[in-house]
């Protein structure tokens, strides 16, 4: 296991990086926030996503993907964490396309995969329903009737849920064990209501009532569900996680420009030590966050059986960093930290959503600890 | 040969030659190895390990063949570590010589030096202790004022050190001394090997809060050493200190993930687990777990700092970052230990040898963020090299 970059890796970050910060830097988000955007994100950019391979990161090739794995998926993600740009990317090229890959059968493989990859349709992956993150407390039902399902519960704050086309659902059987469900939003019984949320992201709270479906709706290709679903919400918590070290990388990265510019008492704030060794313990850090994000990240696609405890400790030492790093860089921008014209108060926003999402440090320590037996 | 008929043949060599007495973790400080002339094995099975990890060079994986060590690639060295780790096997040998002065002369060293004394090290033949430190030369470390002056083909050397780790039982001392008194600060600073049996070498142990203690007050009064016995060039000294002070951090960093005890272990000791050997208060057991992320997070930028360095960048300032949170690490584990062993930790002195001994780690573990440059020495460096925030 490497934890340098090769070369094409290498060319995948440095593109990405130049595109995101010439065609999505936080300008555009900006505006989007300022219109009042109705998707949260830009339709053209999702597109323009599309052209460049990334929705099928993580697509195999027999399905027009790139199959370039969890580690490139990553890069990207952080990549978009340092530009604060909003996209399906993570809930659709993610999220849905993982799960399509692990627990779909080929038909359906076919039918959605392309689709993915085209940047057609967005595929929003619905999984808590309670406030924090819990995959165990499932209440969502998809029962057999007939040769379909009737799917019945409620789903809160599914990213992207304001614009998806289609959602993956995971519910309980008739049996109580977990199933994935790929719902059309469009369906009889859907309904769905956008939830603003402090980092202006747009995802949805929905209601599934009485959703008579047809028994392809059941993503049923894996030979066990309920290990398929712990390994798609890992490749999710890892991504998530390359996301947070993004937020966190880019707020340290303008505090400290910002703090060599800024003068007081006739010399620049940085020459202090009571800022010089905050900065310094932040980037300390934002190093270790580093490494355990791309341990979790490789670990995913090379031994994906020993990913549990790196993904969730992963997750909780980014969400707990970018946390840390966006707090500190308020902190030290001082009174201009505070108005909404500087930018590191929305990587301050950005930083608690993206923690919340999947799992917060909390809840990842609690993990540690049952996955190490203690 | 490729790396996973390494790692079979290693695991074979290893299952074959461990002795069983050294697949039990180190219980306390006398289960270490340390070497050298005056040395008493613990038990047959600590001299027999030596000898047979010597033999192959695997005391020192990764030097060279031709000065004692085991000529591994760095990927083959990290697998050696694994395999010994996941059969328990204690280090055969733990030393100042192979941790800071072996890679100091690897690198700056004369090949004579390197031919004298560094097989020695490899085999534990020699037990080397290091002089930096003064008592008016901590953090400030290029202050210190111990002199040496030339006399013909050896210098005179008078002076004092304190912090000498293990000095009143080592053979040699590699020492900073400055020997050019008019050159700037940083500049008239020499790097010299002394034999401790040379006349006018003495030591003096000191007591710490932790009881027992391995520092001591080391003087030099008319000591002489040869011209020879100066490592790099006379002036190069502290050139020398500060790559050699980045393997010392490196070493004392390594405490932080491996060996000793843990909260874990801490929690059985003290039988403060529920019947499914969980930690039994839940809010420890939470602090427990942020330990363990952390740990694992340090161990990850551990490795990424070898493969970036495999790579040719180099680690440099890198050191200190590692070294001020390996040690805020380990600090953190043993108060969690004393957490977790209640009252039981509290315990000074008993019956059984280990008795003790994780009150005595924990205090122990304080020196970790002061000795080596401290935290703040460390976070100084950072800010100033890799930030590079302006001076006040």
């Amino acid at each position: 296991m490497s934890f340098v970059l090769n070369e094409e890796e290498q060319m995948l970050r440095d593109s990405a990086r130049s595109f995101l910060t010439e065609t999505a830097p936080v300008t555009a988000f900006r505006k989007l926030r300022d219109e009042n955007n109705p998707d949260g994100f830009s339709r053209d950019l999702w597109l323009s996503m599309a052209e460049m391979g990334w929705t099928g990161i993580l697509v195999e090739e027999d399905h027009g993907g790139a199959d370039f794995g969890v580690f490139a998926a990553g890069l990207l993600l952080q990549e978009m964490g340092r530009t604060l740009t909003p996209s399906p990317f993570l809930s659709t090229a993610v999220l849905a396309a993982t799960a399509l890959r692990v627990a779909g059968s080929e038909a359906q493989k076919a039918k959605w995969l392309p689709k993915i990859v085209s940047g057609e349709t967005v595929i929003g992956f619905a999984v808590d329903e309670r406030a924090r993150h819990n995959p165990e407390h499932i209440n969502t039902t998809a029962k057999k009737q007939g040769n379909g399902l009737v799917l019945n519960g409620t789903k809160r704050f599914v990213a992207n849920g304001a614009a998806a086309d289609a959602v993956i659902v995971v519910a309980r059987n008739e049996d109580g064990a977990p199933c994935l469900v790929l719902v059309d939003c469009n369906q009889k019984g859907v309904t769905r209501k956008a939830r603003r949320t402090v980092d202006s992201h747009l995802p949805a709270d929905f209601t599934f009532e009485d959703v008579t479906l047809d028994g392809d709706a059941l993503l049923d290709g894996a030979d066990n569900t309920e290990g398929a679903l712990k390994h798609i919400l890992d490749v999710g918590r890892a991504c998530i996680a390359a996301e947070s070290l993004g937020v966190a990388e880019q707020a340290f990265d303008v505090t400290i420009d910002y703090i060599k510019e800024r003068e007081q008492f006739g010399v620049p704030i940085a020459s202090f030590q009571g800022l010089q060794h905050r900065a310094a313990h932040l980037l300390s850090e934002i190093e270790m966050a580093r490494s355990i994000v791309m341990k979790a990240l490789r670990t995913l696609d090379e031994t994906p059986s020993q990913a549990p405890i790196w993904a969730a400790a992963a997750k909780a030492k980014a969400t707990a960093v970018s946390r840390l790093a966006t707090s500190e860089g308020i902190q030290m921008f001082g009174g201009v930290g505070m108005t909404d014209e500087y930018d590191i108060g929305l990587y301050y926003k950005r930083a608690q959503a993206a923690g919340e999402f999947l799992g917060d440090d909390a809840w990842g320590a609690g993990q540690v600890a049952n996955l190490s037996g203690y | 040969m490729s790396l996973d008929t390494f790692r079979t043949e290693t695991r074979a060599w290893l299952e074959a030659n461990c002795p069983p007495g050294m697949r039990v973790p180190a219980k306390g400080e006398a289960d270490i190895c340390w070497g050298g002339r005056n040395w008493t094995f613990a038990s047959d099975d600590q001299r027999i390990w030596l000898e047979r990890m010597a033999e192959r060079g695997w005391t020192v994986p990764t030097w060279p063949k031709e000065y004692g060590g085991g000529g591994l690639s760095k990927e083959e060295g990290f697998i050696l570590k694994e395999e010994m780790k996941a059969m328990k096997a204690r280090s055969p040998l733990d030393s100042f010589g192979i941790w800071m002065l072996g890679p100091a002369l690897l690198k700056y060293g004369s090949e004579e030096q390197k031919r004298e004394h560094l097989p020695k090290i490899a085999r534990g033949e020699i037990r080397w202790c290091q002089g930096y430190s003064e008592p008016g030369a901590g953090s400030d470390l290029a202050s210190l004022r111990t002199k040496g002056v030339l006399d013909g083909d050896e210098y005179v050397i008078n002076g004092q050190k304190v912090w000498t780790s293990y000095a009143d039982k080592s053979d040699w001392i590699f020492a900073l001394v400055r020997t050019e008194a008019d050159a700037p600060k940083h500049l008239g600073i020499s790097f010299i090997l002394i034999d401790m049996d040379t006349p006018g070498v003495s030591t003096k142990p000191i007591k710490l809060i932790s009881g027992k203690s391995p520092f001591c007050e080391t003087f030099f009064d008319d000591v002489r050493a040869p011209v020879s016995n100066v490592v790099g060039k006379p002036g190069q000294g502290w050139d020398i200190a500060k790559y050699l002070l980045s393997h010392e951090r490196a070493g004392i960093v390594s405490d932080a993930v491996s060996g000793g005890l843990n909260p874990v272990g801490a929690a059985h000791l003290a039988g403060e687990v529920d019947e499914k050997g969980r930690i039994a208060d839940p809010i420890l057991r939470g602090d427990v777990a942020r330990l363990t992320i952390d740990a694992l997070a340090f161990e990850s930028t551990l490795r990424r700092v070898k493969d970036e360095a495999d790579k040719g960048e180099g680690v440099g300032a890198k050191a200190s970052i590692l070294k001020y949170v390996g040690t805020e690490l380990n600090k953190r584990r043993h108060e969690l230990n004393m957490s977790a062993l209640g009252s039981d930790g509290l315990l000074w002195e008993g019956e059984k040898e280990e008795d003790g001994e994780a009150a005595r780690s924990w205090l122990r573990s304080r020196a970790n963020s002061i000795e080596g440059g401290t935290s703040e020495i460390q976070l100084n460096i950072v800010a100033k090299r890799v930030l590079e925030l302006p001076g006040t």
